[in-house]
């Protein structure tokens, strides 16, 4: 059982920052309703606050890591370009989807799209995080700031799916591969 | 067992609404900013080679971290300017959820090349 380096750089980057992101959005907006809006609840304590700054800062953290290593660490390889005379593409992801009409989509739209609407979701979210932390509890008497904190986490979930949806889809089209051989574990015979 | 902190009350806000209105708009003014380099990067050579910072990320690179040095310079000016002032907080939300949404639309690549 083996991967290759930038095979795990893709899933770092998509895995571990951008799912990552994705199930913490769900969270942050639930956290963000009950805390701020709903008028069941209670009013939160320093603990509840505490936590919600700490999570908002950490959901800040894994954005920018998506979009840094995603423009920094695996785009280069995808859009890497091939020396002339080369016959196989499977280390240039970009010109195997540019070399068919059937798959071109995934990058003039997926890929074009993507590359820029990721970067959304880190500053809509670091903005949400600034205002709750700047705010904390008193965020509860400026409603305007209540509402743009929640739709601005609600752009960033959306921003954050769309590049994480045709990541994977593209990834699978046209996978990031080479670099060296990372040995995971010997198969055992039966 | 945490209590809760009743300074500032719901009818008596404690902090004037400025820094988060400040923290909005740029957010907003940054979205829209990397969404007209993109354009401009699509559909000018020149702008295109301008931007290539970093030549293994090609003009990805200088659209984004203009685009992040713009919001980041914007908010600290509105910030700066703001801080201790309570602004209309409905036309800074308007503002900046329509210039979201038009940075939302103009990276779409369909609607990019209809410029």
């Amino acid at each position: 059982m083996e991967i290759t380096s930038r095979g795990l750089w893709t899933l770092i980057h998509g895995m571990g920052f951008g799912a990552l992101y994705l199930l913490a959005c769900s969270g942050a907006l639930v956290e963000l309703y009950r805390s701020t809006i709903s008028s069941v609840s209670q009013e939160s304590t320093r603990g509840q606050q505490r936590f919600l700054n700490v999570y908002l800062i950490t959901m800040a953290v894994l954005a920018w890591a998506a979009v840094l290593s995603g423009a920094y660490v695996i785009y280069p390889w995808y859009r890497a370009v091939p020396p002339p005379g080369t016959t196989g593409l499977a280390m240039y992801p970009q010109r195997i989807l540019m070399s068919s009409a059937a798959t071109i989509g995934w990058h003039t739209l997926g890929m074009e799209w993507k590359e820029h609407v990721a970067w959304f979701a880190p500053m809509s979210i670091t903005t949400a995080a600034f205002v709750v932390i700047r705010y904390g509890r008193d965020l509860r008497n400026h409603p305007q700031l209540r509402t743009a904190v929640i739709c601005f986490t609600l752009v960033s979930f959306l921003a954050a799916g769309i590049a994480g949806i045709f990541g994977a889809l593209i990834n699978k089209q046209a996978p990031v591969q080479g670099g060296h051989v990372i040995q995971l574990a010997s198969g055992g015979g039966k | 067992m945490n209590k809760p902190n009743h300074a500032g009350s719901p009818a008596n806000p404690t902090i004037p609404n400025g820094s988060g209105a400040a923290a909005v708009l740029a957010a907003g003014i940054g979205a829209f900013a990397l969404a007209v380099l993109a354009v401009a990067g699509d559909k000018s050579a020149l702008v295109k080679t301008s931007l290539n910072l970093y030549p293994p990320t090609g003009p990805l690179s200088g659209v984004t971290s203009v685009a992040v040095l713009l919001w980041v310079l914007t908010w600290a000016i509105l910030d700066w300017r703001w801080r201790s002032r309570s602004v209309a907080m409905r036309p800074v939300n308007v503002a900046a959820l329509v210039l979201l949404g038009l940075s939302l639309l103009m990276t779409f690549p369909p609607i990019v090349d209809l410029f």
